[in-house]
């Protein structure tokens, strides 16, 4: 059994998608952290069978709106003094601006590199956004 | 109010709008030589990055018709994109010149870049496999003079629906309408896009999707007919193997009622055969023509001439 101590101020991201903890790590820039992390991945869950945990040593302000968009049902947990103070749970915006990229060869986005690139919610239920130049769909925690 | 707006998305405009624009193309093809001179000294610039026979001389005839003067490229070689200027440099440049821009390109979404740094109307002639709202405002005037409505309409649109943008601006227009119903027949590969069918579904829309012509062309009041292109697509043997799936013939086309009318945005390459053309029920000449006043209309109202 792997253990990993708990942390006494900090954050820890849980119930995140097995697989989606490491592209969440990068994300959050947390391999430049000088402070302590740790990425627990494929951890037992009876919610899920599988999860990635990620727990920060540290109190940082990041962007929620950006977790909910590699995985809208991940929880975030603020520990102070080694206890959750506050859980929070994050909420799909209704537009994103250079947070996802237009993965359709087609789009313009592809070739004019000036252009951001603007995503707009239209399934909120279904977590998906459309590409404002090119109408292709991203789906969240799919793609 | 048209004039001054760009016209990127069939959608763009409302059923109203577009009415407005069908009743002036009305008045066109009653008297034409009345509006001989309603553009005198406005100027259209066609700004084509792919090639294009028919939007492009449909787009000049328009203007030319109207007493306008046109300039522009036909292909991205010959203008200054070959020396690699961006779409929004070369908009801010055209539009200092020109009272209106039409952009074909092969990117999706390149108009809409082109509206956000043009100061006069662009319209989107094609946009890659996305969109094209004025074969859409020619196919909708079409269906208006022919059929007399444009509600409680079965469409059926046949071929290459996965790439046609001539489809998906159709489809998305016509679902705007009540009681119209659709068929979509393709093959698995060529079968439109995730983002069209979500939108059917997100109106409640009826639609059904099939594999055989044959089957459904009875049920049919207008069949659309596309073209399978091969530039849309990534390796030459997918084309190949589809390119003649889907062929209209008289075979078929005594399956279906007296009263269905066949459209396609041309060019044919071989999906409907030459012996249809004599067909009071085939109608897509007719509707390269209809086009030219569609395109007459929508330049009147947006250059707020009309």
């Amino acid at each position: 059994m792997l253990t990993i101590t708990s942390i006494r101020n900090g954050i820890v991201i849980d119930h995140i998608r097995a697989g989606l903890g490491i592209r969440m790590f990068y994300q959050l820039g947390l391999d430049k952290a000088d402070y302590s992390v740790a990425l627990i991945m494929n951890a037992a869950s009876t919610r899920l069978g599988r999860k990635d945990i990620i727990k920060i040593e540290n109190n940082v302000d990041f962007d929620v709106t950006m977790l909910a968009l590699i995985d809208p049902n991940v929880t975030i947990n603020v520990i102070e003094d080694e206890h959750i103070v506050r859980k929070v749970k994050p909420e799909l915006p209704e537009r994103v601006e250079d947070i996802i990229k237009c993965k359709n060869p087609r789009c313009i986005t592809s070739v004019e590199k000036y252009v951001p690139h603007v995503f707009t919610l239209v399934n909120r239920q279904l977590g998906q956004y459309r590409c404002q130049y090119c109408d292709e769909i991203y789906t969240v925690g799919q793609d | 109010m048209l004039k001054g707006r760009h016209l990127l998305d069939p959608t763009d405009f409302s059923p109203g709008e577009l009415d407005e624009i069908f009743d002036f193309a009305d008045q066109i093809i009653q008297s034409p030589a009345q509006f001989n001179h309603l553009c005198d000294s406005s100027i259209l610039a066609t700004l084509f990055y792919e090639p294009s026979t028919r939007t492009r001389f449909s787009f000049e005839a328009a203007m030319l018709r109207l007493g306008g003067n046109v300039v522009g490229f036909s292909e991205p070689s010959s203008s200054s994109v070959a020396k690699g200027e961006s779409v929004a440099d070369t908009i801010r440049t055209v539009a200092c010149y020109a009272d209106i821009i039409v952009m074909r390109h092969p990117k999706e979404g390149a108009p809409r870049i082109a509206s956000q740094y043009s100061p006069v109307p662009v319209i989107n002639a094609g946009d890659g496999g996305h969109l094209h709202p004025t074969q859409t405002l020619t196919d909708l005037l079409t269906i208006r003079s022919v059929k007399h409505q444009l509600t409680g309409l079965t469409i059926g649109c046949c071929g290459d629906l996965k790439f046609g943008r001539t489809v998906h601006s159709l489809l998305k227009a016509t679902s705007r309408y009540p009681g119209n119903r659709f068929v979509l027949i393709s093959p698995e590969e060529l079968r439109v896009p995730d983002y069209v069918t979500a939108d059917l579904a997100a109106k409640g829309i009826a639609y059904q999707e099939v594999e055989r012509l044959d089957e459904v062309i009875g049920d049919l009041d207008i069949l659309y007919m596309t073209r399978v292109q091969k530039e849309r697509f990534f390796n030459e043997d997918d084309y190949v193997r589809l390119k003649d799936v889907y062929i209209l013939n008289a075979e078929k086309m005594r399956l279906a009622r007296k009263d269905m009318i066949v459209m396609h945005p041309l060019p044919r390459v071989g999906e409907i055969a030459y012996d249809i053309d004599d067909d009071p029920r085939a109608y897509y000449f007719k509707q390269a023509k209809f086009g030219m006043y569609a395109r007459m209309a929508l330049i009147s109202k947006l250059l707020g001439v009309s």
